[in-house]
């Protein structure tokens, strides 16, 4: 795209002038770097416990796309801040990130990361792709280093339908960024070892979506049986984990009410073998 | 009086008539409301150079003119539309404060610089309901009309909205809608665009989160053959399979290239 230098003197609006990246992030960097997450001055003391955090996050292929789903609660140290909160966001059609960590900063960096998919797809006419998108998020973590020395440590889990493999792709971080590309199956987040240990006895190469979803409630499950800070499906309030599906239909977000079906079945198992399925040992 | 005075009326006459005359060398881009939201058409060989575009998620663009002008303002205001929906809010972003903005650039351009911008656009964004749909028509000198219905713009724009007029009702289905907007775009007895020659969008309310889409392909084939199927007399109700607002297919929310 040329410089649009040769515009009237009239028109010095950064809007129009700004000689043309279809990043949104550098162009915000440039003309109003304030709105930029992480560019906040540096805190005197780490501020890790007091902030709501965002916990398990789990994510694995099924045939034909990738599910992600995650638990809804939210801890400041010891208290639990948020019962029903979201931590998986559509990031395009064909793509989601979930969040682990500081809840703030990951939200805004969902936000900000929405956009920029966007707005390059809007400014270039065609969207990126899988490699590009997981590179520009590993850019935005790696930004955002400074907070995360100073506790504001936020971990995403990014997936995507990739049309070129027709299938799903998984791409997990770590604070410095990464994006160390998943096979199969990743889970991010405080309840995630117990996440990934469920997953990894559970997950069946090309399973249907629907059977993915039990899979990762079942997943879910065992992450809030043992950690804390991950919450489990709460029955009274009815309050189900975020399950988003990817294929070649695009992003779609499962209803509660399918969820809660899904749920049901696993909490039906749990109350004759509360550690869930068994796999088999030959 | 020094020599080579022009006086600023002159000027103006000036530029107005050289903007003008850019505008009206090119082909008419058409932009009406119908019964599920707007519809944009425009005679467009290219499949890479779009004279339609999505600025965000309710918010469509469409211009006439000439194209690097154009472009600038359609990359302009999704800079502007994406930084103001991340700072606030995503509904905070309107199609009225676009216009501004361009009525303001378009209008700076044209008093203080030489060369006027040749292009006209229209701003549109869909609301719930059809009478909460906005169409702005913004000319190169930032003059901006607030419009209901129809807009046609471009070369021949009078004729073109003539006949647009003649088919134009409202509530018309999507088909019927194209159909009047191919109807006005065709000199008469001039041969129709073929499906490949045509830039076809809609802004469609019963699309979540973003509702501009961009119709190529077999749909639009299909759509363009219903159209011409001329409407039996006791109407059995076309049976309107819903208007897409479901990707099929490839998913083209944005402008492909």
């Amino acid at each position: 795209m040329g410089s649009h230098r040769d515009l009237p003197a009239g028109m010095v609006n950064h809007i129009f002038t700004n000689s043309g990246v279809s990043s949104f992030t550098e162009f915000v960097g440039a003309y109003a770097p304030d709105l930029l997450p992480g560019r906040n001055e540096t805190l005197a003391a780490p501020v890790g416990d007091r902030i709501p955090h965002a916990t398990t996050i789990v994510a694995a292929t099924c045939a034909g796309g990738v599910v992600m789903a995650g638990d809804r609660r939210a801890t400041s140290g010891n208290i639990i801040s948020q019962r029903d909160m979201e931590k998986v966001f559509r990031t395009d059609e064909y793509s989601c990130m979930g969040i682990a960590g500081a809840a703030s900063t990951g939200i805004e960096m969902a936000r900000l990361y929405q956009v920029e998919l966007e707005h390059y797809e809007k400014m270039e006419g065609r969207t990126l792709s899988v490699a590009g998108k997981a590179n520009r998020l590993a850019t935005m973590i790696r930004g955002n280093l400074g907070m995360a020395m100073q506790g504001l440590v936020v971990v995403p889990l990014f997936a995507a339908y990739d049309p070129e493999i027709d299938g799903g792709r998984i791409f997990g971080y770590d604070v410095g960024g990464g994006p160390y590309e998943q096979q199969q199956y990743h889970s991010i987040g405080s309840g995630s070892i117990f996440a990934r240990g469920s997953l990894k006895k559970l997950y069946r190469e090309n399973a249907s979506p629907e059977e993915v979803v039990l899979t990762l409630i079942h997943a879910l499950y065992d992450a809030a049986d043992d950690d804390s800070a991950t919450g489990g499906p709460d029955v009274t309030r009815k309050i189900w984990p975020v399950v988003a599906q990817i294929t070649a239909d695009g992003f779609h977000r499962l209803s509660d009410e399918a969820v809660g079906v899904h749920v049901q079945t696993v909490l039906d198992k749990r109350m004759s073998s509360p550690d869930g399925p068994v796999a088999p040992l030959r | 009086m020094p020599f080579g005075y022009v006086s600023p009326e002159q000027q103006m006459r000036d530029k107005a008539d050289y903007a003008r005359k850019g505008i009206a060398r090119g082909r008419s881009v058409v932009v009406l409301q119908y019964e599920h939201g707007i519809l944009f058409v425009a005679p467009n060989p290219s499949r890479a150079l779009h004279k339609i575009s999505e600025i965000y998620d309710k918010i469509g663009f469409a211009a006439v003119g000439r194209y690097n002008e154009f472009e600038a303002l359609r990359l302009g205001g999704i800079r502007y539309a994406d930084i103001n929906g991340y700072n606030y809010a995503r509904d905070d972003v309107t199609a009225r404060g676009l216009a501004n903005l361009y009525a303001q650039n378009l209008g700076q351009i044209f008093t203080e610089s030489m060369k006027p911008f040749e292009v006209e656009i229209v701003v549109a964004e869909v609301g719930d309901s059809s009478d909460e749909d906005h169409i702005y028509r913004l000319t190169f000198d930032g003059s901006v009309f607030d419009e209901t219905g129809l807009v046609a713009m471009g070369g021949q724009a009078e004729a073109v909205a003539a006949r647009l007029k003649e088919r134009y009702r409202e509530g018309l289905s999507l088909a019927e809608a194209l159909e009047a907007a191919l109807f006005a775009l065709t000199e008469p007895g001039g041969e129709r665009p073929p499906a490949d020659q045509l830039e076809v969008a809609v802004l469609d309310r019963n699309r979540t989160h973003r509702r501009f889409l961009r119709l190529n392909g077999p749909r639009l084939e299909r759509l363009l053959t219903e159209s011409v199927e001329p409407p039996a007399a006791p109407a059995p109700a076309p049976e309107q399979d819903a208007p897409p607002t479901a990707p099929e297919g490839d998913i083209d929310t944005g402008s492909d290239a």
